[in-house]
């Protein structure tokens, strides 16, 4: 190590494209232009299911001006290709959701299209649909495949089946959360171009390039160089822009096909809320055999989620969710049967947690019951189950990170101070008309992809040095402001032993980048940071072994060698390839064995107060303790924590979604509640770090653990303040009324008939 | 419907637009000036990622027709750095994380301007207030918070 | 954005008498706009359905507090929310409107929304209207023919219907100067702590004599077509003392003369509940 070079990883150095952003000189798709560029807009079913019985173009527009694709158009396959090809990239003569994409229209003014959508009249014969999972469970209608079932699992551990006599308590409980709304503030969009020379290039507001990149291939029919996908910056992702941007870049590309010219797609709010993934709504039902002295013996859990009209990546979701339901506890025998469900809503997608804050929350909700049942307290019950290094988890995989969770538990109530508050609360709730209460959960979070998922991705991360002897990173990893360009450069920065300033960073373009792997799944620190360090490491040895790169040099002298290198060898590149650092165990048919490279551990801690005057609960604290092996950038890694904190909370008590058959009805930022600056209480962000064998210098996975804590513990917490149990999120005041008062009137009465805001004049 | 000659200050600078009377600030200035720092997070003017400050006080540019900003002074992002430089606020963004993927930014640092020019040494309630009618998905304000300080104890410097 | 702005006229007289005649001309034909607040929601929903306006910005003849008569003081209807929030006599005398402007929206939302386009839009939501009928507002109208006066009481005549007649614009808000020593209170319950459209909302005001109180006055907002004032809670309370009893008959005095409705936002069950529940509130504030 050249003592000169300070330690860069583990400080917080400013972010790559920071100075663009605050400047607002950063370009956002919507924000671009090409020569000659038409907009694009999507005709979409006003029905949740049923044939399209007639197309017919109104007469009040000058159809002559517009560009019209229908599924004739489509020169591959007539599908979005995710795991499986069940998704329609336009509907041709059946719908299965209000919104599906039947025709896109393209115009030279954008200010003439919604009326030219308006004109589009499209009769139906509609079809009984499923809007739950209970009304899909019943299988009338069967809406896909034979039986409504996307995908099932079936996990099991140990021999459940015996330990129901032995028990002496049986607890048993039915969680449910409800759908979420990603909600980055700059909505779906994309610019797309075609020629027959370079084929279909699209620039996109996404997180994977490479999968719209596949995509295209199979809706065109095109070979792996005649598509190109270039991310632009991203305002905000979260999973909803990692499987959707092949819908809309499809769609453009395929108008921008037969315009003969560039064309861009960008949704409005309204659009973008009703159109595209949610989280999955979920149903968890947890029986449980407990010991008189609150071990856990033995679990069956019911999983079930509602992926929506096509399939997308409900699978994916469902085993993350299955793997997690269990949370960080040992469990001797479990069994964990979990299904997808289809159901007629715009289909679900993935959301920051991936099917992890479903089932943890189900979890965390159930063990504080279990407490109760068994008479002991939620901390107790947790110390008495926690996993330990060298136990078993659910799926068999043996604990190595040296966590001591009872240890993380005791500092996450000590920050908190949980004992004397729930001692005072419990005093003062007795006269005050303000209720308050504290609650914890304490649970995991695998990073990267399950099983052999990273083996499969086989990913790979290539360096190559600009003619000015700059080191420039090409991934295609991509940035939406978790960090991804400033955490990838400051690894390189540490493994070249250059400065952090000097290193750069490719935009993610599938002509120049190779596949990193998608952005997702908590990976791009641990996996991808470790390609980085792997690259650059075999960099610095091509310069020392073949440009006279001393052992110790200073950062002009690496950037002279490799000027050097370049002179006598016209290109400069290294490249790592994804090795998984040990032997990975994984079966998937029967799901055991290593379903992670790593796990992040977490205690978080809320504090409620609820007001018996309206009912409402909001969060007025909060504590998240976590370890997640080295934290690379620690303004980031807080600011990813605090993030996704916040929108746990949202997912708790404030954002829920209204169906009306099928469609989203609060699809606005005024009825779809959000928390602001003033909802949001202090969030308390506490690390351990113990480093991992896994990743860059030592750091897991952090971007989506945040979600899974907040619902489960500011519930927990409602139920200490209130003595009410409540089993659902979002929670909002209108349910806490309906419990405590035995009225109807809960948020499942919400009319979703009667919107708001009315606007002025408008309405008769 | 006819477009009609609209002159304002912009960042400074005297414009003049020729639209129609009804059309929005914000695509005015996204698409006839294409000053595309402005942005459109939801069109109803809940975001607050369409701010703009109009003689002195923070507006929503989407719910604002172009008509009337006849003979206003206008102030948008591109306007807030000088030539020396970022604004203090820009530069405690960047330093504090104020920004993570950048969209609410200049709604928010517009906002922020707005809200130390009222209250230089602001309480917590106050910058929570000054903020609520600008939406971070990203952040959960915390770091937003602390830039807000952050610029606050630098002016005072 | 769903509209296409260049369907749409807007023009700007620059003057009220210029604005007057522009609506005299052809009723029914212009349609004010003032800060825009609601109309250009409408028009980026798609949803605007007049197409002709006449800009009421910067009018300056609109934009005023007028505290010189001490009975009583008129607020112009191109007072923006912010301009409320900030006048003193207004903090002074009637702290419920500055309470209730500080919620209405944001601060942007705040700088460019009037009280006139808040009371002719006429949404049952707003937040300020529970005040004006607590303190007995009167409202000024004006057209070519002059001003009229009438009660804020009468004004709204049913869901976002007004008296305004086709060529009538808002002129001013007086409000009685009258309220010196009464107990003031305001509470409004919405989905979040900023930003919010009311589920409910609930404006109190009474003089307290040997714990006894009188000339209560409650307006409420999002539990009628229209704001209104709970007249059989007052009747309920006028010249008692607040006691469980008279509690317990202001609680099911009110649920007679409401009729919220369950919408997007909230139930009509929880609507009746949480109002009962602030009534009560106020009541044992006193």
């Amino acid at each position: 190590m050249n003592p000169a070079q300070e330690q860069i990883v583990g400080t917080s150095p400013l972010r790559k494209e920071g100075a663009a952003k605050v400047l607002g000189e950063a370009k956002y798709v919507d924000d671009l232009s090409l020569p000659g560029m038409w907009f694009g807009a999507t005709v979409r079913s006003k029905i949740a299911r049923g044939r399209i019985v007639s197309i017919k173009f109104g007469e009040e527009i000058n159809w002559s001006e517009f560009v019209v694709v229908t599924a004739k158009d489509i020169p591959g396959t007539n599908t979005i290709v995710h795991l499986i090809q069940d998704h329609p990239c336009l509907a041709d003569e059946f719908v299965n959701h209000p919104e599906e994409p039947i025709l896109l229209l393209a115009h030279p003014d954008r200010a003439r299209l919604p009326q030219a959508v308006a004109a589009v009249k499209i009769e139906y014969e509609p079809w009984p649909a499923v809007f739950t999972i209970e009304e899909s469970e019943r299988m009338d209608p069967i809406v896909w495949g034979e039986d409504n079932t996307f995908k099932s699992y079936v996990m099991e551990k140990g021999n459940v089946d015996s330990v129901w006599d032995d028990a002496a308590f049986i607890v048993e409980g039915e969680y449910r959360t409800g759908a979420q709304e990603q909600l980055y503030i700059e909505n779906n969009g994309c610019i797309a171009e075609y020629s027959e020379e370079e084929g279909v290039t699209v620039h996109g507001s996404l997180q994977c390039p490479y999968y719209l990149h596949h995509a295209l291939m199979v809706a065109f029919d095109l070979p792996e160089d005649k598509c190109r996908v270039i991310q632009t910056e991203t305002g905000g992702a979260f999973g909803g822009k990692e499987d959707f941007p092949s819908v809309i870049g499809t769609h453009a590309a395929l108008l921008a096909k037969k315009a003969g010219r560039p064309v861009k797609i960008c949704y409005d709010r309204g659009e973008d809320m009703a159109a595209t993934t949610k989280r999955h709504p979920s149903r968890t039902r947890h029986k449980t055999a407990v010991s008189r002295d609150g071990k856990l013996l033995g679990g069956e859990i019911e999983f079930a989620i509602d992926g929506g009209a096509y399939s997308t990546l409900s699978p994916v979701v469902l085993s993350r969710g299955t793997i997690h339901a269990a949370g960080a506890y040992l469990w001797p025998h479990l069994r964990i049967r979990a299904k997808a469900m289809a159901t007629n809503i715009p289909p679900h997608g993935a959301f920051r947690g991936f099917g992890a804050p479903q089932s943890l929350f189900a979890l965390e909700r159930h063990m504080d019951k279990i407490a109760a049942v068994v008479g002991i307290t939620p901390e107790e019950l947790r110390r008495r189950n926690f996993l330990h290094p060298g136990d078993a988890t659910a799926t068999g995989q043996i604990v190595k990170d040296p966590i001591d969770m009872n240890a993380m538990l005791t500092r996450a109530l000590e920050a908190s101070d949980y004992h004397a508050k729930t001692a005072r609360f419990a005093e003062e709730n007795r006269t005050s008309t303000i209720k308050r209460g504290i609650g914890f959960a304490s649970f995991f979070h695998g990073a990267g992809f399950t099983g052999s998922g990273e083996r499969r991705l086989n990913s790979l991360v290539k360096l190559e040095v600009n003619p000015e002897g700059r080191v420039v990173i090409l991934v295609s990893s991509t940035e939406f402001g978790q960090g991804t360009n400033t955490i990838l450069c400051q690894v390189a920065a540490q493994a070249l032993r250059i400065p952090y300033e000097e290193i750069l960073i490719a935009q993610p373009d599938t002509k120049r980048v190779p596949n990193s792997g998608p952005t997702v799944a908590s990976r791009t620190a641990m996996i991808v940071g470790r390609l980085v360090e792997r690259a650059c490491e075999s960099l610095v040895q091509t310069l020392q072994t073949g440009a006279e790169l001393k052992v110790a040099y200073t950062s002009e002298e690496f950037r002279q060698a490799a000027l050097r290198y370049l002179a006598w060898h016209g290109e400069l590149h290294a490249s790592a390839r994804y090795e998984p650092a040990n032997e990975i165990f994984w079966d998937d048919e029967n799901y055991r064995g290593d379903a992670y490279p790593a796990f992040a551990w977490a205690v978080y801690v809320a504090e409620v107060a609820v007001d018996m005057t309206t009912y409402a609960a909001t969060c007025t604290n909060f504590w998240a303790l976590q370890e997640v092996g080295k934290v690379l950038h620690p303004v980031l890694a807080a600011g990813q924590i605090e993030g996704g904190v916040a929108q746990g909370i949202g997912y708790a008590l404030y954002e829920k979604c209204v169906w009306k058959e099928g469609a989203m009805a609060n699809n606005q930022m005024t009825n779809y509640i959000m928390p602001t600056s003033a909802d949001l209480p202090p969030i308390h962000v506490l690390f351990e770090e113990i480093p991992s064998i896994h990743g860059a210098f030592g750091a897991k996975g952090i971007g989506e653990l945040p979600m899974d804590g907040p619902a489960p513990a500011i519930l927990n917490a409602i139920e200490a303040a209130t003595g009410i149990a409540f089993n659902e999120c979002p929670l909002l005041p209108e349910d806490i009324f309906e419990a405590m008062t035995g009225h109807n009137g809960g948020s499942e009465d919400l009319d979703p008939a009667v919107a708001g805001p009315v606007f002025s004049g408008s309405t008769s | 419907m006819a477009t009609q000659k609209i002159a304002f200050t912009l960042n400074g600078n005297g414009t003049q637009v020729d639209a129609p009377p009804m059309r929005r600030l914000l695509d005015v200035l996204r698409e006839d000036l294409h000053l595309t720092g402005t942005k459109e997070g939801c069109g109803e003017g809940e975001c607050g990622s369409c701010a703009v400050v109009m003689n002195g006080e923070l507006v929503n540019s989407c719910l604002v027709p172009i008509a009337q900003t006849q003979g206003a002074v206008l102030c948008t992002i591109e306007g807030v750095a000088t030539s020396e430089g970022m604004h203090g606020i820009q530069k405690c963004f960047l330093q504090r994380g104020g920004a993570q993927c950048g969209i609410c930014t200049p709604g928010m640092i517009l906002a922020t301007t707005q809200l130390l020019a009222r209250y230089p040494e602001p309480t917590e309630e106050q910058i929570r207030e000054g903020l609520a009618g600008n939406l971070c998905r990203c952040t959960g304000y915390m770091r937003i918070f602390e830039s807000v300080r952050a610029a606050a104890e630098d002016a005072r410097l | 954005m769903r509209s296409n702005a260049a369907e749409y006229d807007l023009i700007a007289p620059g003057t009220l008498d210029g604005v007057l005649s522009a609506m005299a001309e052809h009723p029914g034909a212009l349609t004010p706009l003032a800060g825009g607040t609601e109309l250009m929601v409408a028009l980026g929903a798609g949803r605007l359905l007049q197409k002709s306006f006449v800009s009421l910005g910067g009018l300056k003849e609109l934009r005023f507090l007028d505290d010189s008569n001490p009975e009583v003081l008129r607020i112009g209807a191109g007072t923006t929310f912010t301009d409320l929030r900030r006048s003193e006599v207004i903090a002074r005398e009637f702290p419920l409107i500055a309470q209730t402007a500080s919620w209405t929206g944001s601060l942007a939302n705040q700088n460019r929304g009037t009280l006139g386009g808040n009371i002719a839009n006429a949404s049952p939501a707003a937040d300020t209207p529970p005040a004006l009928l607590a303190y007995d507002a009167a409202v000024e109208l004006i057209s070519v023919r002059g001003v009229r006066t009438l009660p804020y009481s009468e004004f709204h005549l049913g869901y976002k219907k007004t008296a305004l007649v086709a060529d009538e614009l808002v002129f001013a808000v007086r409000l009685p100067r009258r309220f010196a020593g009464y107990t003031q209170w305001v509470r409004k319950v919405g989905t979040r702590n900023a930003q919010a459209i009311s589920k409910i909302a609930i404006a109190g005001l009474t003089r307290v004599e040997d714990g006894l109180l009188y000339d209560i006055r409650l307006g409420a907002a999002s539990l009628r077509d229209r704001p209104v004032r709970l007249t059989a809670v007052e009747a309920a309370l006028e010249g008692r003392a607040t006691t469980d009893e008279t509690i317990r008959a202001a609680r099911a005095a009110l649920v007679g003369e409401v009729a919220p409705i369950d919408d997007i936002r909230s139930t009509a069950k929880y609507r009746v509940a949480v109002a009962q529940n602030l009534v009560e509130e106020f009541l044992r504030s006193v």
